[in-house]
């Protein structure tokens, strides 16, 4: 069964969608993500979406549940990298994705996963340059 | 039974193809790319169509039983319409009026499908009977 | 193309195949006699467009003949090649005429052909003349076609290119654009505008984009809620978009249309959304004085 990779990078997951994601697909993303983060006891979960051409329901119902699944958690997810041509379609379709944290790339993702980390343990010395 | 604005359109090509398992989902998301890719549609409304397409595909396998989808290139005039239209023969929607407010589902329902497509298109219509089925056009013109 | 009787091709075929040399330079030289963008027309593109044409036509003609199945598919490769000869001389700014005179330009030569060839045959000489003339007639109306399509292509295009020139997207300092509108907003405009500077979001990286509508006289209800879509389609992309020089006129039309204007930021002037724009890069501006030395 084809499974989209999970990487880790330091307490941080990152998961690149490069292929045609068939409803089956993201199912099978949801649950290895649920497990991934529980086993690592990871905090952040990066989604980088910029090879997608087309999101729709299903999918943006995915990114939905990930980002609120992954907050039951205890980690944050920052979905990066949505083509304009999708977002303006996603927003005709219907869907803002309110709740889904968002960024235009994976080094903006990171800065943002990392400042909300950082922001809740103070003492760390954990500047990016 | 061809309306009054059929006869007047041209119609270049038609193809067909099955809506039955989810891989036909993907598969009908790429014939529609490249249709719209090779009328010269503007990216963004390439992707509008596409993504109406994936919406109307799944809920033809997922709660039509399965169907089919035909791709017609229209010519009215000055403007070139790429319209595709969805049949299958299940269960049918019992409230369109319903079922194509936002959001609505009846938990295996409709969701944002529908109506979703209906925005991101030019032109929907659509037809069910309960018992008998469903059929779906929408139209992007260029 | 229809009435075009498959069996007289193989005269016409034989005859073209004969005589494909004297031809070519015969059609060359007339439509070099007629043309009037002479200079434009560069001999060297002619004749290679000429001899590929009737290198195409040889094909079609003897496919006609073997093909049992129909007209439309023995041509269908050499109208390609008129499609692209017909889409390039639209594109150099030729004119309908100049265009379709390439295949009606072969009329002469073809008819003077058949003549010499069947002058012992008047009837079959008569009826190959008429297919002839009824199948570079067709020829020459789908030229004519494709020209005109490509003609509103060229059109379409530029006016795209104009709409984009006419509403510049100004990077105003490190990560943040602004969007100057100017200008009666139609739903078309407003439309396309949006879709730029999403791109141009997309291309730079920045974090903040002002649209200022200072220079709007009105806003409609299609026109706000492109406005407010192109806001949260930003946002889902990861940038914020801030809406400033809203009028009091404006702002009543908003509300009174009953558009929900949500949690998208807004700002009277130009220069209070820049200081916002600033503040959420991370950036501040300080006076010379205030800073130690």
């Amino acid at each position: 069964m084809e499974r989209i990779p999970i990487l880790r990078l330091g307490d941080i997951l990152l998961v690149t969608i490069q292929v045609d994601m068939y409803d089956q697909l993201a199912m099978t993303l949801q649950d290895d993500l649920t497990n991934a983060i529980n086993k690592t006891r990871t905090r952040g979960v990066l989604i980088d979406i910029s090879s997608l051409e087309m999101v729709d329901s299903f999918i943006g119902r995915m990114l939905a549940n990930i980002s609120s699944m992954s907050r039951v958690l205890d980690a944050e997810t920052v979905v990066v990298g949505m083509q304009p041509a999708v977002a303006i379609t996603l927003v005709e379709l219907g869907m803002s994705l309110a709740g889904v944290k968002t960024a235009l790339n994976v080094e903006k993702g990171m800065r943002m996963l990392r400042g909300a980390l950082d922001a809740e343990s103070p003492g760390e010395d954990d500047e990016d340059s | 039974m061809q309306s009054r604005q059929e006869k007047m359109m041209k119609i270049a090509k038609t193809v067909l193809h099955p809506l039955r398992t989810e891989v036909d989902i993907v598969q009908a998301r790429h014939l529609v790319r490249k249709w719209a890719a090779d009328l010269k549609f503007g990216l963004v409304d390439q992707t509008k169509i596409v993504t109406a397409a994936s919406e109307l595909s799944r809920n033809t396998i997922v709660y039509g039983g399965g169907g089919e989808l035909t791709l017609r290139v229209l010519e009215n005039g000055v403007r070139t319409g790429l319209e595709l239209t969805f049949i299958d023969k299940g269960p049918g929607i019992p409230d369109l009026k319903l079922a194509l407010q936002d959001g609505y589902t009846t938990g295996g329902g409709l969701g944002l499908g529908l109506s979703g497509a209906k925005r991101l298109s030019n032109d929907f219509e659509i037809e069910s009977k309960v018992g008998e089925g469903t059929r779906v056009v929408i139209r992007r013109w260029r | 193309m229809n009435g075009i009787h498959m069996h007289t091709f193989a005269r016409l075929s034989e005859v073209v195949e004969k005589n494909e040399s004297s031809l070519l330079e015969t059609w060359i030289s007339e439509q070099l006699n007629t043309a009037s963008k002479q200079g434009i027309l560069e001999k060297g593109e002619l004749r290679s467009q000429c001899f590929d044409f009737l290198s195409g036509l040889k094909q079609s003609l003897s496919n006609a003949k073997s093909d049992s199945e129909s007209i439309d598919s023995a041509f269908s490769d050499l109208k390609d090649l008129l499609a692209s000869i017909s889409r390039a001389r639209a594109v150099q700014g030729f004119s309908p005429s100049e265009t379709a005179i390439f295949i009606f330009s072969l009329k002469r030569p073809l008819f003077s052909l058949l003549q010499a060839e069947l002058a012992g045959d008047p009837k079959t000489m008569v009826a190959e003349i008429l297919s002839v003339s009824q199948l570079l007639d067709d020829l020459g109306l789908y030229t004519t076609e494709i020209f005109q399509k490509t003609r509103e292509e060229v059109i379409a295009r530029q006016n795209q290119d104009l709409l984009e020139l006419s509403t510049p997207v100004v990077k105003l300092w490190d990560g943040v654009l602004a969007l100057p509108l100017i200008g009666t907003l139609d739903s078309a405009r407003t439309q396309v505008v949006m879709e730029s500077l999403l791109q141009k979001i997309a291309d730079t990286g920045v974090d903040v984009a002002i649209i200022d509508i200072t220079g709007v006289p009105t806003v409609d209800t299609l026109v706000a809620q492109h406005l407010i879509k192109t806001v949260t389609a930003a946002r889902l992309m990861g940038a914020e978009c801030i809406i400033s020089g809203i009028r009091p006129q404006i702002a009543q039309t908003i509300v009174h249309l009953g558009v929900n204007l949500g949690d998208v930021v807004t700002k009277a002037s130009l220069s209070e959304a820049f200081k916002i724009a600033m503040a959420k890069t991370g950036l501040m501006v300080v006076k010379k004085s205030q800073l130690k030395a």
